[in-house]
């Protein structure tokens, strides 16, 4: 982390292009959103993101947040969170917003849909045990519903606890008789969310552009 | 079948003919023929009411024939059931329409339909006639498209809608009516006396792409939706934008080539936009008026449908008459005020309008494809030349595909998403033309276009090829080419909610690294009409409820509730009886408290009034479309949404319902039932003893399970052996004194554990159960809650976290106060599935 000791040479660049993906000018711009963020430093940390204007809105501002400081997104293995990012790690995390090429094979798709799918996954469970709890389900949508208005917890609740019936009762058929339902598994989450065109969606279009003033 | 189908046609028809008057003259008849078609709200005035002055009488007739006096109303009557009689012809031939799209073969028995009128007349006296189907024919099916428009798929492809719907439109009638003039110039159509305007006018009329035509065919075969709302709404959009360009045109024709200079091209131009503009701001204009008024309709409820499709109607009239774009206003009008009008009215209202606005739509549609082919028998209008009709088929197709192409090219290059390879080519060849180019043509001024019927008849043909041939080879078309199809709309709820998460996600991290991107439109967008628009335009607790999570969590609901009434019914199964403790607890104490001691003594006489009563239209009620149950759900639902519920408490108040609809309860205005507590309570007493004096009997070893066997499908059956409370979580079994279901239940398990043999249904019948078992009503037949339930271990679950139904004063309050129980027992809820689980296997 902090990879960055002076200002970005080419070389530097050209090593975090072939790992993310991104073209040189689009990690050229976000370098400089980066330094934005952290107000010139190397490191960012939560507070810096707190900062964004327009992510004051966002009802699950905290988990994204959070995603960007977990271990997880930037290595298979990872465990737990980190307290500050370098911009490697925030290009990282930016890296799974990347639109897919214009021609991809149904195979890369798969691992597109399936690396964009394992962050969200990695963001709604919170306790990096595998599964997404009713009670981490709950927080979600709690959180989700927190915008718009009265409708009480009680609700948010009744809405996990649909929303994990529904999960149980597509995967019924691996479950054993005595067994308990704990919580939703990855291969159970890109099994409900099969229907749900992720590669085409979870997108975001990153210009060749530097739009960094026009935003707070 | 489809002998009988045409039988019926053909007598109708011989009717119709033997019927006609030749007084009447054919030309009126035409206008009339179409002007009082039922679906057209407030255009209902009979023109031609007084046919003849009654002559002097000698003596009083006791009957007298009165044809004159309704022959307009009743041939088009007639004229519509016929129609509408060929359609159920096409959809009872399966086979048929699977081959070729049902309104190709509309349009075929439209030329069976032609060549009998044809023949016994010897003259075409009924064809499509230009007036009647722009103002009584097309409104509603515009309407009914873009009301019922996927929105936010619309709006978030509006660009590329627009681009084509705009540009390409033009692009065709441009080049299509340039190459024919080259072509004529050429010398390749011999002699025909039309002149460069003209041709571009009539490349003008033959850009529209037909929606109704593309949506018959695309919904058959189930495109994605992407490739589904790029074509539905060009072709929508690009009808409006047709009109416009061909009056532009027209006018240009009228006002002669010479005169034609600079000046007059831009104001043509100018012309163009400030009418496809102006009628899609007109639109949006009565958008918010209709929004507005919704938001106090409420008060009539009544009519608050008929709001909708009269204020469409008039947005339409309304452009018309200031000679914008009608078609693009009554499209922006329904697309932009579906999400405040479905949110103001009620559900029932909602309901009512999209079935109103489908039958009207649907209805004229028909007519539409069958006067197509209709007005193709007759020789007046076939003129034909060979150059001119194969050259224009070619050219409006190849210059289609050279647009669309060029066209997506373009959108690629900013689009996140391509369009991909087959889905243009599919898009392209979507290109059907339909009834708004017939109707243009027909419009055709004879005076200012000497060749006006080979135009008309070079149109018909291209609908004709384009409907028929393309609709036919469509279907083979995307299967070979392999196109993405639609997925399954998703219904769920997780589907539901991780795709706000993926919203907020993305949005998010454009936040975070800066980027105003689409999304940073979209939520701006969103925040201002949230903040504004829904202000002003919906009412104060619609608002509340709007919210995509919510709305799928209260499908959902609704769809168990549904599925659940109707399985437990064919289960025989009492409703409102679940395996689950909550449930169970609530029922026991309600029926412990109001009714364990009055049970035992009634039932015998009662349960054939019972049986009477209620025998009738439950079922009837409960499948139909527009559920009474899901009604009832609703009308509280999201308002309470704090409120304490339980799936039981709606089920057992549909179940009240069902019945009360037999109380030959008529009002002018309503079509509530009763809601009299009293009655409702009455009702519950009376069922509720007839069943528990069933169930004594039961117990007392009158061959108790011999109903369910008699039956139950097979897959019921084997969860029967399973059926017992297996459930580590139930704290009381049914077994409870003064609670005679579990005899029943455990009985009706161990009896179908005993005989085995008996339960593939060998009908043996318990004669103390004949009644019930006749009768649809899930109050009627006994509680199996155990094996009745475990066949969908998930639903009673969902249901729980309910919004509450309608509270029935009656019912409710002893139910309400279980339900804290409910509440504690929540946290248990995933451990509950385990046992389900268990009940299932």
């Amino acid at each position: 982390m902090g990879s960055f000791q002076s200002l970005p040479d080419d070389h530097h660049y050209r090593t975090l292009s072939k790992k993310t993906g991104f073209s040189l000018e689009q990690i050229g711009i976000l370098h400089n959103r980066f330094k934005q963020l952290s107000l010139n430093e190397e490191i960012l940390r939560r507070d810096d993101f707190n900062k964004v204007q327009d992510l004051k809105d966002n009802p699950i501002r905290s988990q994204i947040v959070e995603a960007f400081f977990d271990r997880r997104n930037f290595h298979k293995d990872g465990v737990g969170s980190m307290e500050e990012i370098g911009f490697e790690e925030f290009l990282t995390v930016m890296s799974y917003f990347r639109a897919p090429a214009l021609h991809t094979t149904e195979e890369q798709r798969e691992v597109i849909r399936r690396a964009k799918l394992r962050f969200l996954f990695n963001m709604h469970d919170t306790d990096n045990d595998g599964t997404i709890t009713l009670e981490e389900y709950r927080h979600v949508v709690e959180e989700l519903l927190s915008r718009s208005g009265s409708l009480g917890k009680e609700t948010a609740k009744g809405i996990a606890d649909t929303a994990m019936l529904e999960v149980a009762s597509i995967s019924v058929g691996q479950m054993a008789p005595d067994e308990f339902y704990e919580g939703i598994t990855f291969e159970q989450f890109l099994k409900i969310l099969k229907g749900l065109e992720i590669e085409t969606r979870m997108n975001i279009h990153f210009l060749n552009m530097d739009t960094t003033v026009l935003c707070k | 079948m489809a002998c009988l189908g045409n039988f019926a046609l053909f007598l109708v028809l011989f009717v119709i003919l033997n019927a006609q008057c030749r007084a009447v003259t054919i030309e009126e008849k035409d206008e009339n023929t179409f002007k009082n078609t039922p679906t057209d709200t407030g255009s209902t005035t009979n023109t031609s009411g007084g046919g003849h002055e009654p002559a002097a009488i000698q003596t009083l007739p006791i009957v007298t024939w009165k044809w004159h006096h309704v022959e307009t109303p009743y041939l088009v009557a007639l004229w519509i059931l016929t129609c509408w009689l060929c359609k159920l012809v096409c959809e009872l031939n399966h086979k048929i329409t699977s081959v070729i799209p049902e309104s190709g073969v509309l349009i075929i028995l439209g030329f069976v339909l032609g060549g009998i009128v044809w023949g016994a007349d010897k003259a075409q006296t009924f064809k499509l006639v230009p007036v009647n189907f722009f103002y009584y024919l097309l409104p509603q099916i515009i309407l009914d498209a873009s009301y019922c428009m996927p929105n936010k798929l619309f709006f978030s492809n509006l660009g590329a809608i627009l681009i084509h719907a705009v540009i390409a439109t033009c692009w065709n009638a441009a080049s299509v009516g340039i190459a024919l003039w080259g072509c004529y110039e050429g010398g390749a159509m011999g002699n025909l006396d039309i002149g460069p305007l003209q041709f571009l006018l009539f490349g003008a009329l033959l850009s529209a792409v037909d929606p109704v035509a593309v949506i018959a065919v695309f919904e058959e075969v189930h495109v994605n939706e992407v490739l589904y709302i790029l074509v539905f709404g060009e072709s929508l959009l690009n009808d409006g934008v047709t009109v416009v360009l061909y009056s532009v045109f027209d006018a240009f024709v009228s006002l002669g080539g010479p005169k034609i200079n600079a000046e007059e091209i831009i104001k043509g131009i100018i012309s163009f936009f400030v009418v496809a503009f102006g009628g899609s701001f007109l639109g949006v204009v009565f958008a918010v008026i209709t929004s507005m008024l919704t938001r106090i309709t409420y008060k009539v409820q009544v009519i608050e449908a008929g709001f909708i499709i009269v204020i469409g109607y008039l947005s339409y009239l309304t452009a018309e008459m200031l000679s914008l774009s009608a078609i693009l206003s009554i499209t922006f009008m329904g697309v932009c005020c579906q999400k405040y009008i479905n949110a103001n009215m009620d559900e029932k209202s909602v309901t009512t309008l999209r079935y109103s606005l489908k039958v009207m739509a649907n209805g004229s549609e028909t007519m539409i494809f069958i006067f197509l082919g209709v007005s193709a028998i007759d020789k007046n209008i076939w003129v034909w030349n060979t150059g001119f009709i194969l050259l224009t088929i070619l050219f409006i197709i190849v210059f289609r595909f050279m647009g669309c192409f060029f066209l997506n090219w373009i959108l690629n290059q900013t689009r996140l998403i391509p369009i991909s390879f087959t889905d243009q080519l599919v898009m392209s060849y979507g290109g059907l033309r339909g009834a708004v180019a017939y109707g243009l043509a027909a419009l055709l001024d004879e005076k200012k276009i000497p060749e006006k019927n080979l135009m008309l008849g070079t149109t018909l043909i291209v609908v004709y090829f384009t409907v028929v041939l393309q609709g036919i080879t469509m279907k083979p078309l995307v299967q070979w080419l392999n196109v993405k199809r639609s997925t399954k709309s998703d219904l769920t709820l997780n589907g539901k909610a991780n795709n706000r998460v993926f919203e907020h996600v993305v949005t998010a991290m454009e936040d975070i690294c800066g980027r105003m991107g689409d999304n940073w439109w979209t939520r701006n967008w969103n925040h201002f009409e949230k903040k504004y628009v829904c202000w002003l335009l919906m009412k104060k607790d619609a608002r509340k409820i709007n919210d995509k999570i919510l709305g799928a969590f209260h499908t959902l609901n609704m769809e168990d509730a549904r599925n659940y009434v109707l399985e437990n019914e064919v289960n025989g199964s009492l409703g409102f009886i679940r395996n689950y403790d909550a449930a169970n607890v609530d029922f026991k104490e309600k029926i412990a408290f109001d009714y364990a001691n009055i049970m035992p003594n009634i039932m015998a006489d009662m349960s054939d009034y019972d049986f009477n009563i209620e025998n009738v239209p439950v079922t009837s009620i409960i499948r139909n479309p527009v559920p009474s149950v899901s009604m009832d759900i609703n009308e509280q639902d999201m308002r309470n949404i704090n409120g304490n519920l339980t799936a039981h408490q709606i089920l057992d108040q549909n179940l009240y319902q069902s019945r009360m609809h037999n109380h030959p309860a008529y009002s002018r205005s309503n079509y509530n039932t009763t809601q009299n507590p009293v009655e409702v309570q009455e009702i519950f007493q009376r069922t509720m003893r007839n069943r528990l004096e069933s169930f004594k009997a039961a117990k007392r070893g009158i061959s108790p399970a011999n109903k369910k066997i008699s039956k139950h499908s097979k897959k019921d059956s084997t969860m029967k052996t399973n059926g017992k409370p297996v459930d580590p979580h139930r704290t009381h079994p049914f077994g409870d004194e003064d609670f005679e279901f579990s005899a029943d239940s455990a009985s009706s398990s161990e009896a179908a554990a005993n005989f085995p043999g008996r339960r593939s249904g060998a009908g043996i019948v318990n004669p103390a159960f004949i009644h019930e078992m006749e009768t649809p009503s899930p109050m009627r037949n006994l509680p199996q809650t155990q094996t009745g339930n475990s066949r969908l271990p998930l639903k009673p679950t969902d249901l729980r976290g309910l919004t509450p139904p309608r509270m029935t004063n009656r019912s409710t309050d002893s139910v309400m106060m279980a339900d804290a129980s409910v509440n504690e027992k929540k946290p248990e809820k995933p451990e509950d599935k385990p046992g389900s689980h268990n009940t299932k296997l």
